[in-house]
């Protein structure tokens, strides 16, 4: 039931998302005066954050194997190792962020700035935000091992990661490599 | 320190607002100083405020529905007044900034706080009861949905005390609530107000889909569900598609308020037409979300006091059904006159006219439920009666307006305002009113005086009828909505009539006042022993009223539609079940009513930059979370012996 719910809520996020790729699709040929997306983007960097972040789905996924064994030992040490990918791509992100602002291409600038910050941005806090979750189901399957209530959680974690790894595909398709296109 | 929060904030040069606001503030501390007397604080955070139980939430969104449907009035009756007043050399007495805040904060109110709680309160009321379960699925969910809810109406009113409110009409279109023409505080109150409100509606949204999928008595199918329960569970489904478009919009405009970002600015390549286009892509499903729960009141109270069970059942169903779906293909009507070419309007002209059909097929059923009926008038069907012609008016002026060059005529007129004023005065508040009146029983044991309902049923549609149908002559006449002064000879007639309307509607809400008074005063004479006052047909009526915490000792098995009508045709009487068993229940938890005051406190200090504290809310809303998900005591078992006291008092109690 509670996995339902999660889900459903989940499907709400989605449409937060939908929205704001409507408004980048809609703002993105508002650039006023600015470089063209082609030269902002560096697409191998970029390359790589989604690299961290398709991989941390899997190192998850491993992680609910590993549960499904019972193994709480195994379960940490995976959701360890998507944490580290998890706030890899944060950093890289965070970097990535602060280079436009530097380079006057901040998201005050113009139309197709703000909706390129607010998208990309919103799914970098809902990134963070899994980590901060994962932080402290880490210390509860710590303290408590593997009972209903942690496996519960675990399991609407994952459909929170996988769900942040299938938006950040569109966002990769739709922001970046349509960019680079031109 | 206090970031733009100066002394100046506080309108003491507004008598208005300072006669208001001392009445508040003395009101509120011998509220407080009454609770302290009474020592009913300990009651208040055990039973009320930190209560995961789906009645008691339902019964204070109630609460918070009447406050502010007060609030909104008041509201009206100043405009109103004011526009009877303010004609050629006079001036009224509403300078022009404080009218647009009176609109905008009368819109905001009565669709946000008043009609959203209304309708989310009688569904968590009802739903659960009519589908035999013993609370929400997400119960400590469901008190924090009604907390921000709370949290919204209160920052809303903390805005007339402290700086203002927005002036931008309910809706805030871009670029008048942008930065660059509103720079002030209300509009930041706005958005922080329906931000936060917003996500406790989605939270109610999801809970209650999970609930009516899951947690329905065993044999109770979907096609056997009440009608109430299927409208809910659509009404439900529209607010988790369309509040995250709202929450998006909204957040949208933050940012270009608090980042200086462009979605909507004049400059550089921002499009305020894509703020109409997200906002309606709510706005329209929303105006669904407030009627569908509704429909389902008079669904129910129809055939209750027709004595027959709903006509067309399947086609009700299959109506509501086809509304949720073309909710979401017609909210360019609200816009046609910007300017999207013939065939685009075309399109949303027709899905438009479309969506009336199955809203007539609603109606048909209705009547046919009526036809050679057993009917009996009491004040729940006089609602249901009222509502029928007044929404149907509304409905027709509504496919006129869906006529695109008519529509170029009339949007932004008074007649616009009337023909939304039709629906959802006729059609969502006397839905809220029947609903009242009609579960108030359950709710509290006793009935409400039907002598005085009769007379607010009158003063309303009479009242209701002399202040918007001269709207739409005024429409007609030419006469755009938002004006505060004007000079025009002929509408002034007109607008007093409507401001005489207006007053009556006043004298109908003080008798509703009057009543719960006297329903109070005469609640032995009233009482409702049998749980069943009105010869119900679903399963709310076959628990006591009010019903135990647990709602029903022993879970219900269900075998048809109008379940309880076929168990009392089988001979059912209140007794002591066979097979009791422990009762699974949630505990109650503060952490709902702490995260609702965090957010307040949130929402206040964002409006004013006060960035350190509005920092500090942020981390101690998210500390709250994470210490709430260490709770891992959240339910217990209610003993048999305990279930077996409660269900003893309550036969005796019938007998
Ligand atoms: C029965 C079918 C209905 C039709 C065909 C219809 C049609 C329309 C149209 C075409 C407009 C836009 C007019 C303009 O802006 O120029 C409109 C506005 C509006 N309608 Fe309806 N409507 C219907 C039912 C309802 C219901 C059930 C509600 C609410 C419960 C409702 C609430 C509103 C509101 C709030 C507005 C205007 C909001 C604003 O511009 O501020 N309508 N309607
Ligand atoms: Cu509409």
């Amino acid at each position: 039931m509670t996995v339902l719910g999660f889900w459903i809520y989940l499907m709400s996020d989605c449409i937060v998302f939908a929205s704001l790729f409507a408004a980048y699709v809609t703002l993105s040929g508002s650039m006023s005066g600015n470089p063209g997306n082609a030269e902002m983007f560096d697409l191998p960097y970029v390359a790589m954050e989604t690299g961290c972040l398709l991989v941390s789905s899997f190192t998850y996924g491993l992680a609910i194997l590993a549960m499904q064994k019972g193994r709480s030992d195994l379960v940490m040490r995976w959701l360890g190792v998507t944490f580290l990918l998890g706030l890899t791509f944060i950093a890289m992100e965070v970097n990535e962020f602060h280079h436009m602002i530097a380079e006057g291409m901040g998201p005050g600038e113009n139309a197709f700035l703000s909706s390129f910050f607010t998208l990309v941005g919103t799914h970098g806090a809902h990134v963070t935000a899994g980590l901060i979750w994962m932080i402290v189901l880490m210390a509860q399957v710590t303290q408590w091992g593997l009972n209903e209530v942690t496996r519960t959680r675990l399991m609407c974690l994952s459909l929170f990661w996988h769900f942040l790894d299938i938006i950040w595909i569109g966002v990769f398709t739709v922001v970046y490599l349509r960019g680079a296109m031109g | 320190m206090f970031g733009k929060l100066t002394l100046d904030a506080i309108p003491l040069h507004e008598p208005i607002l300072v006669v208001t606001g001392s009445v508040v503030v003395l009101g509120g501390l011998a509220l407080l100083a009454a609770i302290s007397y009474f020592g009913k604080w300990r009651y208040l955070w055990d039973e009320w405020l930190t209560s995961v139980d789906h009645k008691r939430i339902g019964v204070m969104y109630i609460i918070l529905a009447v406050i502010m449907l007060l609030r909104g009035f008041a509201d009206a009756i100043m405009m109103r007044s004011q526009l009877a007043l303010s004609y050629g050399d006079s001036t009224g007495y509403l300078p022009p900034e404080h009218y647009d805040q009176v609109f905008t904060a009368h819109g905001v109110i009565m669709i946000f706080f008043m009609a959203m709680p209304f309708i989310v309160g009688l569904m968590n009321f009802v739903v659960p009861l009519q589908i035999g379960a013993r609370d929400v699925a997400f119960p400590y969910l469901n008190s924090l949905s009604f907390w921000l809810t709370a949290a919204g109406a209160v920052l809303i009113n903390i805005s007339l005390f402290i700086g203002m409110f927005a002036r931008v009409g309910w809706l805030a279109y871009p670029p008048l609530s942008g930065l660059e023409f509103s720079p002030d505080v209300g509009m930041d109150y706005y958005l922080w107000a329906l931000n936060i409100a917003g996500l406790g509606t989605l939270l109610a949204g999801v809970n209650f889909i999970v609930t009516i999928l899951k947690m329905r008595a065993p044999g109770m199918e979907l096609m056997r569900m009440p009608i109430f329960t299927w409208a809910s569970l659509c009404t439900n489904i529209l607010i988790v598609i369309s509040f995250p478009v709202l929450t998006a919009t909204l957040g949208m405009l933050t940012l270009d308020r608090y980042l200086d970002m462009h979605f909507f600015t004049n400059e550089a390549g921002g499009n305020a037409m894509l703020y109409v286009n997200l906002i309606w892509t709510w706005g329209h499903p929303e105006v669904y979300i407030l009627i569908l729960p509704v429909f389902g009141v008079f669904s129910e109270v129809i055939a209750t006091f027709s004595g027959k069970p709903l006509f067309g059942y399947k086609s009700m169903v299959y109506a509501t059904a086809a509304i949720t779906v073309m909710s979401f293909l017609v909210w360019v009507h609200h816009f046609f006159t910007m300017g999207a070419g013939g065939d685009v309007n075309a399109f949303f002209g027709i899905t438009t006219m479309l969506i009336s059909i199955p809203t007539g097929v609603k109606l048909f059923n209705w009547l046919f439920t009526m036809y050679r009926g057993r009917i009996r008038f009491e004040t729940p069907m006089l609602w249901s009666l009222a509502f029928m012609v007044t929404f149907t008016i509304g409905g027709m002026t509504g496919v006129l307006l869906a006529v695109p060059p008519a529509d170029f005529v009339l949007h932004n007129s008074l007649f616009l305002v009337a023909h939304f004023h039709n629906v959802i005065i006729g059609g969502v508040l006397f839905g809220c009113f029947a609903g009242y009146t009609y579960w108030f029983p359950k709710v509290f044991g006793f009935k409400l005086d039907e002598t005085l309902g009769r007379w607010s049923v009158v003063l309303w549609v009479t009242g209701f009828t002399l202040a918007f149908a001269p709207l739409y002559v005024l429409g007609l006449m030419g006469m755009t909505r938002r004006l505060s002064h004007y000079d025009v000879a002929a509408w002034h007639p007109w607008l007093i009539a409507a401001a005489c309307g207006a007053a009556i509607i006043a004298v109908g809400i003080a008798v509703q006042i009057a009543q719960l008074y006297v329903s109070i005063r005469k609640r032995a004479v009233l009482a409702d022993v049998t749980g069943d006052p009105w010869n119900g047909r679903t399963l709310e009526w076959a628990t006591a009223s009010p019903p135990p915490f647990y709602n029903f000792a022993v879970t219900p098995v269900v075998e048809g539609r109008d379940e309880f009508w076929i168990m009392k045709r089988k001979g059912w009487t209140r007794k002591l079940e066979d097979g009791l068993q422990p009762i699974h229940m949630p505990r109650n938890t503060g952490t709902g009513v702490i995260i609702g005051a965090l957010s307040v406190v949130f929402g206040f200090a964002m409006v004013w930059h006060i960035w350190w504290l509005a920092i500090f809310m942020a981390v101690a809303m998210v500390a709250a979370s994470i210490i709430h998900s260490y709770d891992t005591n959240r339910d217990y078992f209610v003993p048999t012996d305990e279930v077996e006291r409660i269900e003893g008092e309550q036969i005796a109690q019938a007998a």
